[in-house]
C-alpha cells in the first residue's frame, strides 16, 4: 500500500479515514440499491434487524464471523512480511479436506477430546501447505506469490472435484459428499453449548470454532507484535535489505510468513466441516478467502481491526441473506457488491479522500508549521 | 482416417471458439500490463461486459448497440482501475481484485432486478447476436478434400467476434511493436521514470493502455453473451480471465507467444470436454477436471522457471511518482 | 509559476552590452515541508561556457537542477533562456526551450536498442520505420561531430557505464539541446571514460553548447569549467570565474568556514589484529569481480580509513566483511574464526563475533523507518536475550535500553516511540551508531557514517569513533568524503576497480597523491578526475 501522503494525527489516519471509506462504499451500494427499484434506509433497517435483531441471526452473523476472522488474519499477517496471499480460498478449501479426512479416518476410533486438536492440526497442516508452495516458488524460484496463489485457488477446486466425485463420495449417492462424521467428529454448536448450561436459543450453526478464532486473534497479535519472530516477519515486509543486515533470513520468513497464512485460512475448513457440515464436500468456502482481503483491508492488518470488520461482514452476510428472502428483487450477490465496493474504497482508493481530508483538517486546527513533514505536502497525482 | 480428421478439425473448430475470449482478454492484459498496470480484473471487466451486452441485445435487439454497450462498460471498470491506481497510486492487485468482486455481486444483483430470471438475461433471437458467416467460397470449395473441409469448417463459420479476436494479435504486435505510442508504452512499462523524463506523461499513456484494455475485454465479454452464447447467465466467465492471465504470463508478455499460449489452453479445454469419459490407452480415463486445470498448473511450472523463464515487465504493480 | 520577485541583480554578468546569457535564473525559491532547499538563488551562465555548480550533498544543486527541468515547480523566481522568460513546467518544456539534462542515474530503458532510447519521446511521426532511419543517421552525424560512438543497435543492458552516459548526452543533443545538464556524471566513471566525458564536453562547448556541471569534486570544476557557482544550505553563495580561483577557497566557500585539522588524535595505542583478510574476492553473478583479491590486518585500536571513488568495490567490501554477501573467494579471521567460502557466516554470526556494523545507507539498511525508534535500536539484536522473555520480547528493557542509548548519544527527540522515518537524518544516524557501539564491539565497520548529516552531528559521530578506537575497537571506515578519511584514520588504504592500489599512513598521506591513487592515476594514466589537490 502506498503510505498516506502528508501528515495528519493517528486518530484521522487510523479512525476516520477507514470510516469514511467504509461510508463512500456503503454510500455507492445505497445508490445500487435504489437504482433496482429499492429504499436503501428500509433495506439497512432490514438487514441491521436481520443481523443482531434477535437471536437466530446473530448466531448467524457470528458463524460468518469466525470464517471471516480466519481469512482476515489470514491475508493480515502475510501483509506484515510484505505478501499479498490471494490464495486463501483454495487454502480454505484444502484445510477443509484436512480437517475432513482426519475426521473420515479417525471418527470411530477417537474422542472428541484428541479430535478437536487434531481437526485443528488437520486444518492448519494443510492449509500451511497449500501455501508453502507458492511460498517456496516466492523465496527461491522467483514466481510471484499473487499470481502463483490465484492459479492454487484454481488447482484447489480441481483436486477437491476430483477428489469427491472419484474418491471420496458416500458410495451409492448421487452428490459429491462423503459420510457423516460420528458424534465425536463434530464440534458442538453454541445452542448445544447453552443448551446444556440450561439456556434455550435458536439453533444456529455457530459453533465452538468461534473460540478459537478469538484465540487466534490473541495469537497473531502477540506473534506480530510480541515476539522476535514477528519482529522479523514485519522487518522482512518493510524493508528487506535491512532485515538481512540483521541477520533475518527473507526466504525462510516468506516461507513461514505463508505457512502461518495458509493454516489460518485453513480453519475456515475446521469451522465449516467439522463445525457445520460434519462432512465433506464441494464449495464450503463460498468466497470467504476473498472476503478475508476485505476484512484485512478493512481492519488495517490489525487483529482488532479484522475481528470488527468480520463483525460488519458478518452483518453484512447474515442481513443481506435476510434482505434477499423478505426483498423478492434483492439477492445475497448484493453483500458480494458491497463487499466489492469495500475493497474498492478502502484498499485501492484508501488515500482518496486523505488530500480532502488534510486540507479540512488544516483549516479547522489551522497548520502548525514545526510539525511539518520533510516531504513534499502535494499529494495531487500528475494526471 | 477420415473420422479422425474430421474429429481433428471439430475439436481445432471448437477450440478457437474457447480460445476467441482468451485471445481477446490476453492482448488486453497485454496493452495494460506492458505498460506498468497489473491486471487481474480481466475476469470482471470481462463479466460485465458479458451482462451489459446481453442486457442491452435484449433489450433493444440491436447486436451492435450491445457490442457498444459492453465495451463502454469494460472500458468504464478500467478507467476505474486507472483512476485507483494512476491517479491515485493505489494497489494493483487490490483493485482488481475488487473490481472481480465487484462485478461477480453486481451482474447478478441487477440480473435479478431487471429480468428477474434468477441472474440470467432472456435468450436471444439469432437477429440480436453475432451469428457464423459463412466465408466466401466456403460451399464452392466443400468438396475439395482435405482443404474445403479446413476451409469450409475450420476457418468459415465463425461469428464476427472470432475474426475480430484473430486480427486483435497481429494489430497488437504492430501497434506494440511497430508504432510511436508502443514503443513508449513498452517503455513505460520498464522505466516510467526514463518516459517522464523524455516529456511524456506515464499517466496519460497508462490510461490509454487500460483503455485500450478496456476496449478489448468489452468485446470478450459481448462474445460470450451474444455472439457463442445466447444470454447471459451468472459467472458465465468462469475463470476465463485467469486463464488469459496465465496464456499472457505463459506467453511471456509477447503477442504471437501469448496468443500460441491461448490456443494451447483453448485444445486443452476442448480436449477435456471431447475426452470426457473416453479412456486413453495406456493412461486410462483422465479426469477432465484435471486437463481444465493444467492451464493453471502449466503457468506456474513456467513462473517457477522450469520451462524457460517469464520475465515481467520491470515496472509492472508499481505506481509511478513523480517526486519519490 | 513565474512571477517576477524583486531583488538586487546579484548576477555576475560579462561587462559592456553583453549577449544575454544562455540560461538565466532569479530568485529562485522552493520550500518542502519546512525545509528551504532554494533560497532565492541567482545565476547566469554564458553560452557557450561550461559552469559548475558545487555544494555539499544536500546543499540544493539537485532540487534547483530539478526545477530547470520541470520535475518540481519553483515557489517563486524567473527563468530565462537566451533572455527570454520561459515558464518550465514539465520536462517536456525544459525540453522545447533547449535544454537537456544527463541524470545522475540514467534515465534509459533497459531492454531497448540505443537508438530507440534515443528517439523515445522525439518520434518524427506515429510510425517508426521513419522515426528509426531519421534517428540513425543523426546518430551517426552526432558520433562524428562529438565523439560520441555508440553502436545505435546495442541494447542497454548489454552496455558499460561510460557508454550509457553517452546515450544521455545523445538523447539530450537529439533533442537539440543547447544547454546540457550533467547531475555528478562521473561519480560512476572509470578515470578514462571520465577523460573521455571531457574531451565530449569540450567539443559541445566549441560547437557552442553551453554545459552546466552540477559535482562536488573541485578537481574536475578546476580542471575543465569557465565558471563556477557555489551553493550551501540552498543558497548560492559565491559565483566565481574558474581562472580566477582556487580549489582551497571553493572548499571553504562550500562548507562555510575554514576546513579544520580533524578530531585531535591520542597517542597510538594499537594492538594485536583484529580481523585479517586475505584473498578476498567478490565476482557478481556476471563473472565481474567487485572486489579482487583484497588482503589487510586490521588492529586493536586503529581506525583504517578506505579511500576511493564511489562504486570502486568499498560498499561490496563492507557487505562480504558484515556476512550480508558471500564471497566467492578468499577468508577472513574474526575472533579466531575463519570464515571463507566453505565455512561462511552470515550477518547474525558475524555479529556474534562482535562485529558490529553501521551501513552506508541507513534508511535502506541500517534501519527500518516504519518501525519506532525503539525497534529500531534492536535490529540486528532482535534475538538477544537481554530483550527476550522465553517467548516474548521484554519490551521494558527495550524500552529501556532505547532511553539509555538516546540520553548517552543525544538523539533527538529522546522519545522511543517515534517512528523512525520522522526523525532527521543526523539522528538516525547517531540511534545506529549507538546501538552498534553499545556492544563494545571489537570490530566495527562503518559506510559513510556522515553522509547527509547536518554539521553538529558530524562532529559527535566523529568524536564517537575516535573515542572507540582509544578504547581499543578496531574500525574499519569507509567514506567517498576524502577529508573524512584524513581527519579520522590511523592508516589509509585506496580501493579502485575492486583492489587496493595504495596504502600509507595519514601523516604521510597527500592529498595529491590520495587523489591521483583513486583514480589509479598514480601508475601513470593521466586523469583529471581528481579530488581537489592541496
Amino acid at each position: 500500500m502506498s503510505a498516506p501522503p502528508a501528515e495528519l494525527p493517528r486518530w484521522i489516519d487510523i479512525g476516520l479515514i477507514p470510516v469514511i471509506n467504509i461510508c463512500l462504499a456503503l454510500l455507492v451500494s445505497g445508490l445500487i440499491i435504489l437504482a433496482i427499484g429499492e429504499n436503501p434506509w428500509d433495506a439497512l433497517v432490514i438487514m441491521v434487524r436481520g443481523a443482531l435483531g434477535y437471536g437466530e441471526g446473530v448466531g448467524y452473523t457470528l458463524y460468518y464471523t469466525t470464517n471471516f476472522i480466519f481469512t482476515g488474519l489470514a491475508v493480515a499477517i502475510a501483509f506484515h512480511a510484505g505478501l499479498f496471499n490471494i490464495g486463501g480460498e483454495g487454502q480454505a478449501y484444502i484445510g477443509g479436506l484436512g480437517v475432513g479426512l482426519v475426521m473420515l479416518a479417525f471418527d470411530s476410533y477417537l474422542p472428541f477430546v484428541l479430535l478437536l486438536p487434531l481437526g485443528i492440526l488437520a486444518g492448519a497442516l494443510f492449509g500451511a501447505a497449500w501455501a508453502a508452495i507458492p511460498a517456496w516458488l516466492q523465496a527461491y524460484r522467483g514466481s510471484h506469490v499473487v499470481i502463483t496463489t490465484i492459479m492454487f485457488n484454481f488447482i484447489a477446486a480441481a483436486v477437491m472435484v476430483y477428489l469427491m466425485v472419484n474418491v471420496l463420495i458416500k458410495p451409492g449417492q448421487m452428490s459429491p459428499e462423503s459420510r457423516e462424521f460420528t458424534e465425536a467428529g463434530q464440534l458442538p454448536f453454541i445452542h448445544e453449548m447453552l443448551a446444556g448450561i440450561g439456556i434455550t436459543v435458536t439453533p444456529t450453526p455457530l459453533n465452538l470454532s468461534i473460540v478459537w478464532a478469538l484465540i487466534c486473534c490473541v495469537g497473531v497479535w502477540a506473534f506480530i507484535w510480541r515476539t522476535r519472530w514477528g519482529y522479523e516477519l514485519r522487518a522482512v515486509g518493510h524493508n528487506e535489505a535491512a532485515a538481512v543486515y540483521a541477520g533475518v533470513r527473507p526466504r525462510h520468513i516468506v516461507v513461514a510468513a505463508m505457512c502461518i497464512s495458509g493454516a489460518l485460512a485453513g480453519f475456515v475448513g475446521f469451522n465449516e466441516i467439522m463445525g457445520v457440515h460434519h462432512r465433506l464436500l464441494l464449495n464450503f468456502t463460498a468466497g470467504y478467502g476473498f472476503t478475508g482481503i476485505a476484512v484485512s483491508l478493512m481492519g488495517r492488518n490489525h487483529p482488532v481491526g479484522v475481528v470488527l470488520a468480520s463483525l460488519l461482514f458478518g452483518v453484512l452476510y447474515q442481513g443481506g441473506a435476510e434482505l434477499a428472502f423478505e426483498v423478492p428483487t434483492i439477492t445475497r450477490e448484493l453483500v458480494v457488491t458491497i463487499q466489492g465496493l469495500v475493497i474498492l474504497f478502502s484498499g485501492a482508493l484508501a488515500y482518496m479522500s486523505t488530500p480532502w481530508v488534510t486540507r479540512l483538517y488544516r483549516l479547522f486546527v489551522g497548520w502548525r508549521a514545526d510539525t511539518a513533514a520533510t516531504a513534499p505536502t502535494t499529494t495531487t497525482g500528475e494526471a | 482416417m477420415e473420422d479422425a480428421f474430421i474429429f481433428a478439425v471439430l475439436t481445432l473448430n471448437a477450440t478457437v471458439r474457447v480460445a476467441t475470449p482468451l485471445i481477446l482478454c490476453s492482448m488486453a492484459g497485454l496493452f495494460s500490463e506492458r505498460s506498468g498496470v497489473i491486471d487481474i480484473s480481466l475476469e470482471g471487466k470481462m463479466l460485465g461486459a458479458a451482462f451489459i451486452a446481453a442486457s442491452v441485445a435484449a433489450a433493444t435487439g440491436s447486436p451492435w448497440l450491445a457490442l457498444a454497450a459492453g465495451i463502454a462498460t469494460a472500458v468504464f471498470l478500467a478507467l476505474l482501475h486507472g483512476f485507483a491506481c494512476i491517479t491515485h497510486h493505489g494497489n494493483q492487485v487490490v483493485s482488481g481484485v475488487a473490481l472481480n468482486i465487484l462485478m461477480s455481486g453486481l451482474t447478478v444483483v441487477l440480473g435479478i432486478a431487471w429480468f428477474h430470471r434468477g441472474g440470467q438475461t432472456p435468450s436471444l433471437e439469432s437477429s440480436e447476436r453475432f451469428m457464423p458467416i459463412s466465408l466466401p467460397l466456403a460451399d464452392v470449395l466443400a468438396d475439395v478434400p482435405v482443404l474445403g473441409t479446413l476451409y469450409g469448417r475450420l476457418i468459415s463459420g465463425h461469428n464476427l467476434l472470432v475474426y475480430v479476436a484473430f486480427l486483435a494479435v497481429p494489430l497488437a504486435w504492430w501497434v506494440l511493436y511497430r508504432t510511436r505510442f508502443g514503443l513508449r508504452l513498452r517503455a513505460v512499462g520498464e522505466n516510467p521514470k526514463a518516459v517522464d523524463t523524455a516529456g511524456i506523461s506515464v499517466a496519460w499513456l497508462r490510461y490509454r493502455a487500460v483503455l485500450i484494455c478496456g476496449l478489448l475485454t468489452g468485446i470478450a465479454g459481448t462474445y460470450l453473451s451474444i455472439a457463442n452464447n445466447a444470454a447471459f447467465v451468472r459467472d458465465m466467465t468462469a475463470g476465463q480471465g485467469y486463464i488469459a492471465l496465465a496464456a499472457l504470463i505463459f506467453g511471456k508478455w509477447r503477442p504471437w507467444t501469448a496468443f500460441g499460449a491461448c490456443l494451447l489452453f483453448g485444445l486443452l479445454n476442448a480436449v477435456a470436454i471431447r475426452l470426457q469419459g473416453v479412456p486413453i490407452p495406456g493412461i486410462g480415463e483422465v479426469p477432465v477436471v484435471f486437463i481444465q486445470a493444467l492451464p493453471y498448473v502449466l503457468t506456474v511450472v513456467l513462473l517457477a522457471g522450469f520451462i524457460g523463464k517469464a520475465v515481467a515487465p520491470k515496472a509492472i504493480g508499481e505506481p509511478y511518482m513523480k517526486e519519490s | 509559476m513565474v512571477t517576477k520577485i524583486g531583488g538586487e541583480d546579484a548576477v555576475v554578468t560579462p561587462e559592456g552590452e553583453p549577449p544575454p546569457a544562455a540560461i538565466e535564473l532569479r530568485g529562485i525559491n522552493k520550500t518542502f515541508g519546512t525545509v528551504r532547499a532554494n533560497n532565492d538563488v541567482s545565476m547566469a551562465v554564458r553560452a557557450g561556457a561550461i559552469h559548475g555548480i558545487v555544494g555539499e550533498n544536500g546543499a540544493g544543486k539537485s532540487t534547483l537542477m530539478s526545477i530547470l527541468y520541470g520535475f518540481y515547480s519553483a515557489d517563486s523566481g524567473v527563468i530565462r533562456v537566451g533572455g527570454k522568460p520561459v515558464a518550465i513546467r514539465s520536462p517536456n518544456d525544459a525540453i522545447a526551450a533547449g535544454i537537456g539534462m544527463v541524470h545522475q542515474h540514467f534515465m534509459l530503458v533497459d531492454n531497448f536498442t540505443v537508438l530507440e532510447n534515443v528517439m523515445m519521446g522525439a518520434e518524427s511521426g506515429p510510425l517508426l520505420r521513419e522515426s528509426i532511419q531519421k534517428a540513425r543517421g543523426a546518430l551517426i552525424n552526432l558520433a562524428e561531430e562529438y565523439g560520441l560512438h555508440v553502436d545505435p543497435d546495442a541494447v542497454i543492458a548489454d552496455l558499460p557505464v561510460g557508454a550509457l552516459q553517452r546515450v544521455e548526452i545523445l538523447k539530450a543533443l537529439y533533442r537539440d539541446a543547447r544547454i546540457l545538464i550533467l547531475d555528478e556524471p562521473t561519480g560512476v566513471l572509470t578515470p578514462q571514460e571520465a577523460v573521455q566525458l571531457f574531451r565530449i564536453l569540450s567539443a559541445l562547448k566549441e560547437r557552442g553548447v553551453t554545459v552546466i556541471l552540477i559535482t562536488h569534486k573541485l578537481g574536475e570544476v578546476m580542471a575543465i569549467t569557465d565558471s563556477v557557482s557555489v551553493m550551501r544550505r540552498g543558497q548560492m553563495v559565491a559565483e566565481r570565474a574558474t581562472a580566477e580561483t582556487s580549489a582551497e577557497e571553493l572548499a571553504e566557500l562550500m562548507v562555510g568556514r575554514k576546513l579544520k585539522a580533524g578530531v585531535s588524535r591520542q597517542t597510538k595505542n594499537v594492538g594485536d589484529p583484529a580481523l585479517i583478510v586475505e584473498g578476498l574476492s567478490l565476482r557478481d553473478r556476471y563473472g565481474v569481480a567487485r572486489i579482487d583479491d583484497i588482503g589487510f590486518e586490521l588492529r586493536a585500536g586503529e581506525i583504517l580509513g578506505i579511500a576511493g571513488v564511489s562504486g570502486n568495490g568499498q560498499s561490496e567490501l563492507l557487505e562480504v566483511l558484515s556476512g550480508i554477501t558471500p564471497m566467492t573467494a578468499g577468508r577472513i579471521v574474526v575472533e579466531g574464526r575463519e570464515v571463507n567460502v566453505a565455512k561462511p557466516a552470515r550477518p547474525d554470526e558475524m555479529r556474534a563475533l562482535r562485529l558490529a556494523h553501521v551501513p552506508e545507507d541507513r534508511q535502506r539498511r541500517g534501519m527500518v523507518t516504519a518501525f519506532t525508534a525503539r525497534e529500531s535500536s534492536i535490529l540486528g539484536y532482535q534475538r538477544d536475550s537481554a530483550f527476550n522473555g522465553p517467548l516474548f520480547m521484554d519490551y521494558a528493557a527495550i524500552d529501556g535500553h532505547c532511553r539509555d542509548l538516546m540520553e548517552r548519544f543525544d538523539v533527538r527527540p529522546p522519545l522511543p516511540d517515534i517512528v523512525s522515518s520522522k526523525m532527521s537524518g543526523g539522528n538516525q544516524q547517531k540511534l545506529i551508531l549507538a546501538r552498534e557501539i553499545d556492544r563494545d564491539p571489537k570490530v566495527l565497520l562503518v559506510g559513510q557514517p556522515t553522509r547527509g548529516v547536518d554539521i553538529g552531528a558530524i562532529e559527535f559521530i566523529h568524536q564517537q569513533l575516535c573515542d572507540l578506537r582509544d578504547r581499543g575497537c578496531a574500525i574499519l571506515l569507509v567514506s567517498v568524503e576524502l577529508d573524512e578519511i584524513l581527519a579520522l584514520s590511523d592508516r589509509i588504504l585506496v580501493m579502485f576497480e575492486g583492489r587496493i592500489v595504495g596504502e600509507t599512513p595519514v601523516e604521510e598521506a597527500d592529498r595529491s597523491l590520495l587523489g591521483l591513487m583513486m583514480t589509479n592515476a598514480h601508475q601513470g594514466a593521466t586523469s583529471a578526475n581528481t579530488e581537489p589537490v592541496a
